[in-house]
């Protein structure tokens, strides 16, 4: 119930506080903070322009052609026509600053409408709103700006405003996503059930959700107007009476070989006002979004891996000790998942790693796969197999012993099939690169054979089929073959139930057990499930907190669990009254999806 | 599927005689003032008059429409009003030059980005890092400034390439090539940036569904995950990315061609579009719809080629 109720507060406040930080954030970023100032010294330039030139703007003198820097009264020079360039550079800023708000709102304005009338609106509205903005967006604007000149008259503001047309587009895809995905929130849910009229729903609540996508696109696209508007001004699009840096930039193109210098002048500041909007817009985007997912960082490597402490040689199949797993915290610091976790399993041995979500046991099962994500590190401990120690092995290596001795059945089929290949092609793959020197042949008739031993009854349909044409049910009988077409000697099954229907679990563990028994493999099971375990398991081990805290024979656990978290997990399956069965699937610890 | 492509083409059809009636009709107001320019400044009433019912000007605005897009299904866009030239075939010469700049862009704008969003994905650190920049880099400066700072290093400081001018590939492949070779840099600084930070995000989002874990388990290695599986699975949405890219290098070509006087559409339009030559406007709406209706052809097929949910609809 409390979750609910948090639920449904408005997001309002916790934002507000969260605001505050931005600011802050931004102050601390130098990247933010140069951008900024830069920005900030060419607006007062811009606005304080019409006091600081000193001359007009298209005011020719025949003594300024082509004046050197510093001539009296030219600080800058004059140009080919005789023209004063430090007042036109001043002057150029407020028709690029014009260029940027008149894009920027016209877009902002189309966009956002849209955005929030196509997210909220009747699917028919939103078909149409996204039609017409998918046909703006494939439009080849710069063409299209040309092309209307003679309407235009080439004048930058209605070009302009048309380009923000233009931009439209995908502010309104930032917006309709956003309202999509807030749309259905409790809290707008509450606001609608109390009377709240759409259009105050929409201006208030979802409004202030979307308005920093907005804000951040906002600065991108200012860049990209005065951009677009500056190249337009080279190419003489428009009155040649309004200074800009695109006219500039043109004029001093065509002196370059008698005076380069006037060339420098206009480039540069456009350059800082185009970049410095831009990576103001890059900066905001990480204080108001945090930064973007960094796509993990190579530290595990070459970290240094202590020893575990019992360096007994290893008589089971499977042997891990003192394993430690850890991820970098939001500090950067490594903060331990998994600590100290030991456990063996004996040839042909079936045995469960029981766990609440968040206790480790994916991860130490991963850990044992050598897939964990990039980021995690093994700190300590080791992990054997028939002696050998799987951690020390180069990727090389590891990949010999995966697919060959270690098999793994994951948790949601569906999503553990490549959508983009049939089954078959996945499942041929799969068993040649395990089995090497297996000619595409051999490996159809294997798997065909594997798909119908597995309970598929229509095998070359299934072989030839994509994932999303098969039922889940089928697809993890399909994961199933894959995973034991080379006779492992570890089969790592990872809650190779939950996601399944009801009727479907108990034939997929059956499935299970008998595979296991015809081709003498040892299992681990990992599951929240303790009725699974005492299905099909001969040893548990229990895990709490990324620690391991109970472990023996199923039937003594079950009947005398010494540690009190197991003692709470069995009493509350026995306060049901029975064994229960699996509830719908929990997601997953916040640890396995970093 | 070949339903699809029918329904797809008939769509497109629709839309071009749309847009170009919309064209057609905005352009509709500016001929009084294009029959005045033609006939000179002293010019008589009855000479205007003249030039406009020559060009049909002074026939309802259906009439001409119609007229006009009859003439378009017989391949005949009519006569340039200025040089007299047959504007089908002028913009077909422009076209080739513009054409072989975009593409060679295209080419290097998916050969990088490829490259930098796959390495920035699968390695992450430094190199993640390195490509970050790569990408603002790409969007901090205009491509105008980008064209001049390599015009003034390369073909003026060094002399490596031509300044200027185009080479047709059948008289010297070798200096058309250096002769759009930076044009195409150019214009794919910004592709790159767009469609290296798309594959990037979709390469690291890729790389953390299950199905590539699983297909780790079974042994496949590394670089068949990366290449054949999540790239394929990420190529979707880059290639949409790339469709829009296409058709915003052909705008963007316009600026580029006239830094580096390429006799292409970008300068062929400006010219006919500033001097109000309307049957090279027409003509260029009407090629401007078509390749921008190709493209998206063209994209719709990969993607239902790469994506098997999407090839039954």
């Amino acid at each position: 119930m409390s979750a609910n109720i948090t639920a449904v507060v408005d997001p309002i406040t916790p934002k507000d506080a969260v605001r505050e930080s931005v600011t802050r954030k931004l102050l601390r970023d130098p990247q933010a903070l140069i951008a900024g100032s830069i920005l900030l010294v060419i607006v007062v330039l811009g606005v304080g322009s019409p006091w600081f030139a000193s001359h007009d703007p298209n005011a020719a003198s025949l003594d300024a052609v082509n004046a050197p820097v510093g001539t009296p009264g030219y600080l800058l020079g004059g140009d080919q026509s005789g023209r004063d360039i430090l007042s036109r550079l001043l002057l150029s800023i407020p028709t690029s600053l014009f260029t940027a708000v008149i894009g920027v709102s016209v877009a902002v304005i189309i966009g956002v409408t849209f955005g929030l009338i196509g997210g909220y609106s009747r699917k028919t509205v939103q078909t149409s709103t996204e039609w017409v903005f998918s046909l703006i967006q494939t439009f080849p604007g710069l063409l299209l700006l040309i092309v209307l000149v003679p309407l235009t008259g080439g004048d930058y503001r209605i070009t302009m405003a048309i380009f923000g047309v233009l931009l439209a587009p995908g502010l309104y895809r930032i917006v309709r996503n956003q309202v999509l995905s807030v749309k259905n929130e409790l809290y707008v849910d509450a606001a609608r059930v109390s009377g709240v009229p759409d259009s105050r729903i929409l201006g208030r609540h979802i409004l202030f959700v979307v308005r920093s996508p907005i804000i951040i696109a906002a600065a991108f696209l200012a860049g990209a107007c005065i951009g677009i508007q500056a190249g337009l001004a080279f190419l003489g699009l428009g009155s040649t009476l309004v200074p800009s840096f695109g006219a500039m930039i043109s004029d001093a193109f065509a002196n370059f070989y008698t005076d380069p210098l006037q060339l420098v002048w206009p480039s540069a500041l456009l350059g800082l006002l185009t970049a410095s909007l831009v990576l103001l817009g890059n900066s905001l985007r990480d204080a108001l979004e945090g930064a973007r997912p960094k796509s993990g960082s190579a530290s595990s490597r070459g970290t240094t891996r202590q020893a575990p402490q019992n360096t007994a040689p290893s008589v089971a199949l499977l042997d891990v000790r003192d394993l430690a797993i850890a991820y970098p915290g939001p500090d950067g610091k490594p903060r331990e998942v998994v600590s100290y976790v030991s456990f063996t399993v004996g040839a042909g041995e079936t045995v469960g790693l029981v766990g609440e979500s968040g206790s480790g046991k994916t991860q130490t099962a991963f850990s044992v796969l050598g897939v964990l994500p990039r980021e995690a590190i093994v700190t300590r401990g080791s992990i054997q197999l028939g002696g050998l120690e799987l951690l020390d092995l180069s990727e090389k290596d590891k990949r010999a012993v995966r697919g060959r001795r270690i098999a793994y059945i994951p948790q949601e089929p569906m999503s553990n099939l490549d959508p983009s290949f049939t089954i078959g092609q996945q499942l041929v793959e799969g068993i040649r690169c395990a089995v090497p020197g297996l000619s595409r042949r051999e490996a159809r008739a294997t798997m065909m054979g594997l798909l119908e031993r597995v309970g598929i009854t229509d095998p070359d349909r299934v072989f030839s089929s994509y994932p999303h044409q098969i039922s889940g049910g089928m697809a993890q009988r399909v994961l199933i073959a894959g995973a034991v077409a080379t006779r492992p000697e570890v089969l790592i099954a990872d809650e190779p139930t939950t996601a399944l229907d009801v009727t479907v679990q108990a034939e997929i563990l059956d499935l299970i057990r008998e595979l296991q028994a015809e081709m003498g493999m040892a299992v681990l099971l990992v599951t929240h499930n303790f009725g699974v375990v005492a299905d099909i398991c001969s040893r548990i081990v229990v895990m709490q907190s990324g620690r391991v805290v109970e472990e023996g024979d199923v039937r003594d656990v079950f009947a005398s669990p010494t540690d009190p978290y197991t003692q709470d997990l069995l009493s509350s399956i026995l306060d049901e009254g029975t064994v229960r069965l699996d509830p719908p699937r929990t997601p997953e610890p916040v640890e396995a999806q970093k | 599927m070949l339903l699809y492509v029918a329904r797809r083409l008939a769509f497109g059809l629709i839309l071009a005689l749309l847009v170009t009636m919309i064209t057609y009709g905005l352009l509709s107001f500016s001929f009084d003032s294009v029959a005045r320019t033609l006939a000179g400044t002293n010019a008589s009433a009855e000479t205007i008059d003249g030039i406009k019912s020559q060009n049909g000007f002074d026939l309802p605005l259906p009439v001409q429409y119609f007229q006009w897009l009859g003439g378009i299904f017989q391949g005949d866009f009519g006569y340039s009003l200025y040089s007299g030239e047959e504007v089908g075939n002028a913009i077909g010469v422009r076209l080739t030059v513009t054409l072989s700049v975009v593409v060679l862009a295209l080419l290097i704008t998916v050969c990088v980005s490829v490259v930098l969003g796959l390495l920035a994905a699968a390695r992450g650190g430094v190199i993640d890092r390195i490509v970050q920049v790569v990408i603002m880099t790409g969007y901090v400066f205009p491509a105008l400034l980008i064209a001049i700072a390599l015009v003034y290093i390369f073909a003026i400081n060094l002399r490596w390439l031509p300044a200027t001018g185009y080479t047709t590939i059948t008289s010297d492949p070798g200096d058309w090539l250096r002769s759009v070779i930076l044009p195409a840099i150019v214009l794919s600084i910004g592709g790159i940036a767009n469609l290296t930070s798309q594959i990037r995000g979709a390469m690291t989002d890729e790389l953390r569904k299950d199905y590539v874990r699983t297909l780790r388990t079974r042994g496949v290695p590394v670089s068949s995950i990366l290449i054949k599986h999540a790239l394929r699975n990420a190529a979707g949405p880059a290639l949409t990315v790339l469709s829009l890219e296409f058709v915003a290098m052909f705008g963007g070509a316009l600026i580029i061609e006239r830094v580096f006087a390429l006799p292409g559409f970008g300068v062929y339009s400006f010219a006919a579009a500033t001097s109000g030559d309307i049957p090279v406007v027409l003509a260029l709406t009407v090629f401007s719809v078509m390749l921008v209706i190709t493209v998206n052809l063209v994209t719709d097929i990969l993607n239902g080629w790469l994506n098997p949910k999407a090839r039954l609809v």
